[in-house]
């Protein structure tokens, strides 16, 4: 299941990030700091190869002992970021691939909302909800 | 006094251009350089607001691009003599905003002006400043 989920903005500050549990806060905030180094990595590697190189998903980033971390970035370069238990290999990619798709929707929405400055931190409770849903689903 | 109103009406262009370039931009590939964005702009994102492509774009390779609409949605209600010419402009200003608000959420600063010298056919100027 998801442990942690984190959105970018594209001067790489983060807009929303997510814990599953407040214990270990500061490491998964780590771990997505780091991996933002590898999203980087391969938006660049995007620019120069030529081959199928359109799509928005990044797929996995680096595995750690524990966890796995996946990528996905928008048009406008917002990062989206998240952690995912190792212990559970029934998590397919293509679920990780709906599950992206559904915060990009959700971030869509919050983007959309005209009292919502473009750069400030996410407050939205319809946000909040869908990553919780999203983190307690895939039990 | 005027300017302030039309500064308004782009602000408010601005911030729409930013969250519909987001929503329509969900599913298109990434785009490869900044022509591909300003096709992008003229295509889905004109079609979305205007119900018609742009017309004509041209583009004089360093950054300067012209977006010519033959048929302005807005402009299409006033008549089409010299009468209006002078207050068209103030229909552009959301359009100039929607235009800038677009290219900033996909990574491009620029300053969009517009003209009117036949009705209803506006010119759209966008100036990609370099980083």
């Amino acid at each position: 299941m998801a442990v942690c989920i984190a959105v970018i903005a594209k001067e790489n500050y983060p807009l929303y990030i997510q814990s599953i549990t407040t214990e270990n806060e500061l490491k998964f905030h780590y771990t997505v700091h780091t991996s933002l180094d590898v999203v980087d990595e391969k938006i660049s590697a995007m620019g120069k190869a030529l081959v199928d190189q359109r799509e928005l998903y990044l797929g996995l980033l680096y595995p750690t002992e524990d966890y796995k971390v996946y990528g996905y970035v928008t048009n406008s370069k917002v990062k989206f970021v998240m952690v995912a238990d190792s212990s559970n290999t029934a998590l397919r990619d293509n679920e990780i691939h709906s599950m992206f798709q559904k915060l990009h929707n959700s971030y869509i929405d919050v983007m959309c909302n005209p009292f919502y400055n473009p750069g400030d931190c996410i407050h939205s409770r319809a946000f909040d909800n869908m990553v919780t849903s999203m983190m307690m689903q895939v039990c | 006094e005027q300017e302030k109103g039309l500064g308004a009406l782009e602000g408010v262009g601005f911030r729409v251009g930013q969250g519909l370039s987001e929503r329509l931009t969900k599913e298109t590939p990434s785009f490869k350089d900044e022509l591909d964005v300003l096709k992008f702009l003229c295509k889905d994102l004109w079609v979305t607001v205007f119900k018609k492509q742009v017309d004509n774009l041209r583009t004089n390779h360093q950054g300067t691009y012209m977006l010519q609409d033959d048929h302005f949605l807005l402009l299409s209600q006033l008549s089409n003599g010299k009468q209006y010419l002078e207050e068209a402009p103030k229909f552009l200003a959301f359009t100039c905003g929607l235009v800038k608000g677009a290219l900033s959420n996909l990574g491009f600063d620029s300053t969009v002006t517009a003209e009117v010298l036949v009705m209803p056919c506006s010119k759209f100027q966008v100036v990609i400043q370099k980083s």
